[in-house]
């Protein structure tokens, strides 16, 4: 009972720790980044590894979320004869909700663990006290430029997403069950604000890329640097990334409201 | 490198896919698609009661959006609402005692401002005040009127031949 007890104090100690660490750690590599901008290159490979290596898992299921968005909102708003609404409503819970978190969630499985499983293999392999060693700060060259490509890369991806949902519920509402065309364009038109339900939607992206940026980057530079050790980091950043993205998102959402 | 720029170039098509998509959504599926705000005049005009009219409300003639509300403000002296319209300079030919209503769109929509044009020679100006308007209905007001019979004493059940 009392061991019970002081391990579950242990836990409760050593996540909070976790968390003061990695907020620590985001202030070193925020520090780190002008310097490292100058090494643009490393940025734009970075983007491409990060970025638009994600486009296709994040195109697919965006397709896929749409066709469901499509189908379900239909028969959930035809038992009203409110199918008109659908296109407001896949809009409007896409812009502000979906698009954002889903396509969080899978960037931090797809590229998430890669940048933890790189940077983790480098501490394993100790180049990274290699660098520390000739005076190269790894946080500049190693961490600064992969957290800068999840920064960017989330916004475009969320967007990206967006365009294919919406495509999505068009092709399984429009051409498959019928709704008009018209209606589902123009009820869109009428009640999606730009600044508000797609640019804050993607301002919560910007965040969730953030989040998923340090907390992968973070994982791998403290990873216990044996195979184990990386292994248990990957799996760290997955669940650590999903529970922060979904508790920012309440948080986001409670105040863009 | 060759292998560096074709990085580069895809990254630089990665940005420009994403902000493709951007454009895409903002001009199809948002409000920005709907009205498009070219040149436009201010018009202005006072309305005892607004109801539940809000800024960017559009403003149409014959069920066509020609214009948007700009503002809403309160007139501190005659304690009336001040409500701006910008109308398109494509129809700048709106006779002077045109008059303004506000109407709902469907028994819950939402509320928008209604032309309805006069027959005068002359033409409202950037700046002019509609002189006819007529405020919005408040479908509290009604009940209100039908349940206690209303200014006029015509109570509801009353026969109209005595």
């Amino acid at each position: 009972m009392i061991r019970t007890g002081t391990e579950l104090g242990s836990t409760l100690a050593g996540g909070l720790r976790d968390l003061g660490r990695t907020g620590l750690f985001l202030g070193r590599v925020l520090t780190a980044l002008p310097a490292s901008l100058r090494r643009w290159r490393a940025h734009v490979r970075q983007l491409w590894f990060i970025g638009a290596m994600s486009l296709t898992i994040i195109m697919v299921s965006g397709l896929f979320v749409g066709l469901v968005l499509g189908l379900q909102y239909y028969q959930a708003l035809n038992q009203f004869g409110a199918s008109g609404a659908l296109g407001t409503l896949t809009a409007l819970s896409l812009y502000r909700e979906l698009s954002p978190v889903v396509a969080a969630l899978l960037f931090s499985g797809r590229a998430g663990t890669a940048i933890t499983a790189e940077i983790g293999l480098m501490r394993s392999t100790q180049q990274i006290e290699a660098m520390e060693m000739m005076a190269v700060d790894p946080v500049r060259h190693v961490v600064a430029p992969r957290f800068l490509a999840a920064a960017v890369a989330m916004p475009l991806l969320c967007v990206v997403f967006s365009a294919m949902a919406i495509m999505g519920a068009h092709w399984s509402a429009v051409l498959w069950l019928g709704l008009d065309n018209g209606i589902y364009w123009s009820g869109m038109v009428g009640s999606v604000d730009f600044a508000d339900d797609l640019l804050g939607g993607v301002f919560k992206a910007l965040v969730f890329g953030v989040l998923i940026g340090v907390i992968a980057a973070f994982q791998g530079f403290h990873a216990h640097p044996t195979g184990e050790g990386v292994a248990a980091a990957t799996t760290r950043t997955v669940i650590h990334s999903a529970i922060a993205i979904l508790a920012f998102d309440f948080v986001l959402t409670a105040f863009l409201m | 490198m060759a292998s560096n720029r074709s990085f580069e170039i895809g990254t630089g098509l990665f940005i420009l896919l994403g902000f493709a998509a951007l454009a895409f959504l903002a001009t199809q599926t948002t409000s920005l698609a709907g009205y498009r705000a070219g040149d436009t005049y201010a018009l202005k005009a006072r309305f005892t009661n607004i109801g539940q009219l809000r800024e960017r409300a559009p403003v149409k003639l014959a069920g066509v959006t020609i214009g948007s509300v700009q503002a809403i403000d309160l007139d501190p002296v005659s304690l009336d609402a001040v409500v701006t319209v910008a109308v398109d300079r494509r129809f700048a030919e709106l006779p002077d005692d045109s008059s303004l209503s506000i109407f709902t769109s469907g028994l819950l929509g939402d509320q928008f401002v209604a032309v309805r044009p006069g027959g005068s020679p002359e033409f409202l100006r950037d700046g002019d005040e509609f002189l006819l308007t007529e405020s919005s209905v408040q479908l509290e007001e009604l009940i209100g009127k039908y349940l206690i019979g209303g200014e006029g004493g015509n109570r509801p059940g009353a026969d109209p031949a005595e």
